[in-house]
């Protein structure tokens, strides 16, 4: 059940996340398997503009899995309706019939003949990788961002204020204040890309870190009946941490595009203790749950969200140190062991963050009292499982063929070229591809997990034992 | 920034962490605390990971200077030396005048407390004046970060610290607004000690820093 009425605008947000999710997995099908049958599809969806619509839609969807988020907790941290529900509604239409617009624009035309069409010459922002939107989509994000943030805003101001809408809130700020330098587009490309990795970086290692952080308080939150205090201190530090980490952490960057030196030590000592926050995180999580006041009959969010924290840590926190040293990155730069650390990372950080909260929110969302049916719970469970195995597999795929490209391309006595090079390594891109199918079967698993077991009663939970206060 | 300071110094009465109310419970509320660590656990934590940072920045400046041991030794001597030995006089005295803070709030002297808090946020004043016009004197000499690499390391690794006197000094400065408003008393001082606590480390990591950058 809502404790708010408002609340409910956080479901189409929801619904659309996860459509697009799915969009976002089968271009990566797509794309997986281009890189082993490089005209697949050619000319209708060539290479680049699947990956276009990979990545751009992953952004999109987590981003309107935390704005979803945020409408869901933020009346219920700030114990009043939200500002402006018709606004929230408004402004997730003008979102989706953009974000829509633009992948068709990506699918129909050529990229320069898009770029044509929506007036790139009059202030280019496009062709570059993530900032492929044209200028006119990036105008409505931040339109979207700034109702958004004034919707959230308002809500929080005129309701009690938390340390967990609070850190949201500054997230989301910094969120739509560093996307602003997608505008910034300076001829000189040095600068160029200095700043662009302000939105990049600074938007996954450093804001939505506070982001997931808080969406991951609120949760535990709810699910453990934890002192709100003690989730609150253990928000500080690991946002305190994500900070001081992540900010000069950029740094690991500006390794090799034309900027000065000691960007090699300050990215490789900070961005080294960049796992920290992540593993703090999970330790934070577990904690959490073993000090829990109460079980809480969602099981399958709490998987969620101690997977999350898990999936993190190693994703961001231990495949990001692999490479994040500079006399390492060196040689690794830009390789498959990149896009092994980016598909753990987002998968580990974001995407579970936000199935997390959906997982939470959901049944309530769907008019359940505070979880849905064992049944359906179950089906989510092995949906969790498959998608998360699944991408350690693909993960472990894509350093196997990272390590092998960088030897054979880069570290041998005798380098060869780079299509040589992905030839030999086909094998783990055919692995990758079967471990992609799997999470897709996860994925549709994760979709029918909502439409199970609906006409069953909600799954209980046994009471914890009794303890006494001392003890608690 | 006031709120990270806030919740740093910490409200002890409202949250009292398990294991402490667990102890307190035990040894029964009048007598003396015996909670160990002193102060938020939390901050513990922080200082931890802060430690870690430092501690691989320490790491990094010894590789680095074995890699090139003569260009250290040479512009390690361009350094002053009596300013930054004024200066780790200063943080050493900051240090003692926080434990003579918490030792007054102990014995609920909440106006001892603030004084003993404001000499050592002079004492940080004074490392932070001191500092800038070495920064000031080494910036006119045309020194930047990307001289070399001693220089490098110099610069970001004093400055790091330079960064943390200032979080430092909130914290203090926010312990000491909250004691004059009379929150922190002989049964509740929490805040007093995890802001000293935040104080020591910053002290600390100086005493690692000082032997290595300026003398060794």
């Amino acid at each position: 059940m809502l404790q708010y009425k408002s609340q409910a605008v956080a479901k189409p947000y929801f619904i659309a996340a996860i459509a697009l999710f799915i969009g976002q997995i089968l271009f990566g099908l797509i794309l997986g398997l281009q890189y082993v049958m490089g005209d697949f599809l050619f000319p209708e969806i060539p290479f680049n503009v699947a990956r276009m619509v990979h990545t751009n839609l992953l952004i999109v969807w987590l981003l309107f899995g935390f704005m979803g988020a945020a409408y869901y907790l933020v009346p219920e941290e700030a114990e009043t309706e939200l500002h402006s529900p018709g606004l929230a509604i408004l402004m997730f239409w003008i979102f989706l019939i953009a974000g829509a617009l633009t992948v068709l624009g990506y699918l129909l035309v050529p990229y320069a003949r898009l770029a044509e069409l929506t007036g790139n010459h009059l202030w280019p922002t496009m062709g570059r990788e993530f900032l492929e939107q044209p200028t006119i989509t990036k105008v409505g994000i931040v339109v979207v961002a700034l109702a958004f943030l004034y919707n959230v805003g308002m809500t929080i101001l005129k309701g009690r204020k938390t340390v967990v809408s609070l850190v949201l809130l500054i997230g989301l700020v910094g969120l739509a204040v560093l996307f602003l330098f997608a505008f910034y587009n300076p001829e000189n490309l040095v600068k160029d890309k200095f700043y662009w990795w302000w939105v990049v970086h600074l938007w996954v290692e450093g804001v939505w870190e506070l982001i997931m952080g808080a969406i991951l308080a609120f949760v535990l939150i709810k699910l453990t009946g934890v002192d709100r205090e003690v989730i609150e201190k253990w928000l500080y530090v690991i946002i305190a941490m994500a900070l001081i980490t992540g900010i000069i952490g950029t740094g690991h960057h500006y390794f090799w595009i034309g900027t000065p030196e000691y960007w090699q030590w300050w990215g490789s000592i900070f961005s080294a203790l960049e796992p920290l926050p992540f593993f703090m995180m999970t330790v934070f999580a577990f904690n959490m749950v073993n000090r829990r006041r109460r079980n809480h009959p969602n099981k399958a969010a709490m998987l969620w969200a101690l997977g999350t924290g898990v999936m993190a840590f190693l994703g961001a926190g231990v495949w990001g140190f692999l490479h994040t040293l500079a006399p390492v990155n060196y040689y690794t730069h830009g390789s498959q062991i990149t896009a092994a650390h980016g598909h753990m990372a987002f998968y580990g950080a974001y995407v579970m963050i936000v199935l997390t909260i959906i997982s939470y929110a959901m049944p309530m969302l769907r008019g359940r009292e505070a979880a849905n049916s064992n049944r359906s719970q179950v089906v989510e469970m092995w949906s969790f499982w498959l998608m998360t195995v699944s991408m350690v597999f693909i993960t472990l795929f894509l350093t196997g063929a990272g390590i092998l490209q960088v030897w054979l391309q880069r570290y041998s006595d005798d380098p060869q070229p780079f299509m040589v090079v992905q030839e030999k390594i086909e094998l783990f891109y055919w692995m990758r591809e079967v471990a992609g199918v799997i999470f897709l079967i996860g994925l549709v698993l994760y979709v029918i997990s909502f439409f199970v077991g609906q006409r069953q009663p909600e799954a209980s939970a046994k009471p914890l034992p009794a303890v006494s206060p001392a003890e608690a | 920034m006031h709120a990270v300071a806030e919740a740093m110094t910490g409200r002890p009465d409202s949250f009292p962490l398990p294991e402490r109310r667990a102890q307190g419970s035990a040894a029964g509320a009048a007598q003396e605390r015996v909670a160990w660590p002193p102060g938020d656990l939390a901050i513990w934590i922080f200082i931890l990971a802060e430690l870690a940072v430092f501690a691989i920045f320490f790491a990094a400046y010894a590789f680095a200077r074995m890699g090139e041991l003569e260009l250290f030794v040479t512009y390690q001597q361009t350094l002053d030396t009596n300013l930054a030995l004024i200066n780790t006089l200063a943080l050493i005295t900051s240090s003692y005048f926080v434990v003579r803070a918490v030792g007054r709030i102990r014995a609920d002297d909440a106006g001892g407390c603030i004084r003993w808090l404001a000499g050592a946020l002079l004492l940080g004043g004074v490392f932070l004046g001191v500092k800038s016009l070495e920064y000031a004197h080494l910036f006119g000499e045309g020194v930047s970060l990307s001289t070399n690499t001693f220089y490098t390391f110099y610069l970001s690794l004093t400055f790091f610290h330079f960064m943390h006197v200032v979080m430092g000094m909130v914290i203090l400065a926010a312990v000491a607004v909250k004691a004059a408003q009379g929150h922190y008393s002989r049964e509740v001082h929490t805040g007093v000690e995890t802001g000293a606590s935040y104080w020591h480390m910053v002290d600390l990591v100086w005493l690692i820093l000082f032997p290595l950058v300026y003398v060794m």
